[in-house]
C-alpha cells in the first residue's frame, strides 16, 4: 500500500493501473463465464420446449 | 366513505384508488411469483439477486459500524473484520452490478415496455457511485485525504462546491449513511417491483410463447 501504483501506457492515449485492469479483466471473466456454463437442471432448447416452466 | 349502495371497487377514497391501482398492476401473484420462464435458467440472470444480496450485507454491516463507531472499527479485530465485510461487500457489489448491466445491455432489456425497470437500474447505478465515493471519503486514512482533496477541486471546477465539500467529513458522513443508502434502498425497491410487474426481460432470440409479457 505505500508504494506508487504501477500503470500501463498504451499508445499514449490509454493509462490503467494494473489493479484496475485486473478488476475489469475479472469481471469480464465472469460475464463470459455466466453466459458459457450451463445452469444447473436447465434443459437444453427443443421444439415442445417453448413454453413457460 | 362507503355507502351502502357502493361497493369497495367503487370507493373514491384515496386507499381505495391506491388499492385498485395496486392490484391491477401488480397482483400478489406477479409480486411473488413461484415459477419462471424456462429462459431464466442461465447465469446471467443470477446476477441482479447477486447484486441485492451484497447490498444487505454492505447495510447490514454498515448499520453495525454505525452503531459501534470508528473508535470500535479501527481498533478491535471484531471491529476491523466488520469494516472489510463492508469493505469486501462494496467491491462484490460493483462486480455483481456490472455484470447485471452487461447482461441486461446486450440482451436490450428495455425491450417490452421496461424502459422505467432500465432507467431506475441506471439511477441506482449513479446513486451508488456516489455511495461508494462518500465510503472512501470517510476511510480517514491518507487515501481519503488525497481523493477528498482531488475531488474538492473537480466540484469547485463545475459551480457545486458550495454545497458539496468532500473535505468535510462531518458532511460526507451523513450524506453516506443517511441520505444515499435512503435513496438507493428507495430505487432498488422500485426497480425490483418494476421487474415483478413487467417479469424478466426474455433474451433476444426468444420464441414468442415464451416471452413474460
Amino acid at each position: 500500500m505505500n508504494v506508487p501504483a504501477k500503470y500501463i501506457h498504451f499508445n499514449s492515449w490509454l493509462q490503467i493501473s494494473v489493479s484496475n485492469l485486473i478488476v475489469i479483466l475479472i469481471m469480464l471473466a465472469i460475464f463470459a463465464a455466466a453466459i458459457l456454463i450451463p445452469f444447473p437442471g436447465a434443459h437444453s432448447k427443443s421444439p415442445s420446449d417453448s413454453g413457460d416452466k | 366513505m362507503i355507502t351502502e349502495t357502493q361497493t369497495p371497487e367503487d370507493s373514491k377514497m384515496w386507499t381505495a384508488r391506491l388499492r385498485n391501482s395496486w392490484q391491477r398492476n401488480l397482483p400478489i401473484d406477479k409480486l411473488l411469483p413461484d415459477t419462471q420462464p424456462a429462459y431464466v435458467a442461465s447465469w446471467i440472470y443470477v446476477f441482479g439477486v447477486l447484486t441485492l444480496v451484497a447490498f444487505v450485507d454492505i447495510l447490514i454491516s454498515g448499520l453495525i459500524l454505525a452503531f459501534a463507531g470508528p473508535a470500535w472499527y479501527h481498533t478491535s479485530s471484531l471491529g476491523l473484520f466488520v469494516n472489510s465485510l463492508h469493505f469486501w461487500g462494496v467491491q462484490l457489489f460493483f462486480v455483481f452490478m456490472v455484470v447485471h448491466l452487461w447482461g441486461k445491455f446486450w440482451m436490450a432489456a428495455w425491450r417490452g415496455r421496461r424502459t422505467a425497470t432500465w432507467i431506475t437500474g441506471m439511477v441506482a447505478f449513479l446513486a451508488s457511485i456516489g455511495t461508494a465515493f462518500t465510503g472512501y471519503l470517510i476511510q480517514t486514512n491518507f487515501d481519503a485525504q488525497w481523493i477528498a482533496f482531488e475531488a474538492k477541486d473537480g466540484f469547485n471546477a463545475v459551480g457545486v462546491g458550495a454545497f458539496f465539500t468532500p473535505t468535510n467529513i462531518g458532511q460526507i458522513m451523513l450524506i453516506h449513511v443517511a441520505l444515499l443508502p435512503l435513496v438507493l434502498g428507495v430505487i432498488t425497491v422500485m426497480h425490483v417491483l418494476m421487474v415483478r410487474k413487467r417479469g424478466v426481460v426474455p433474451p433476444i432470440d426468444a420464441l414468442p410463447g415464451n416471452e413474460a409479457l
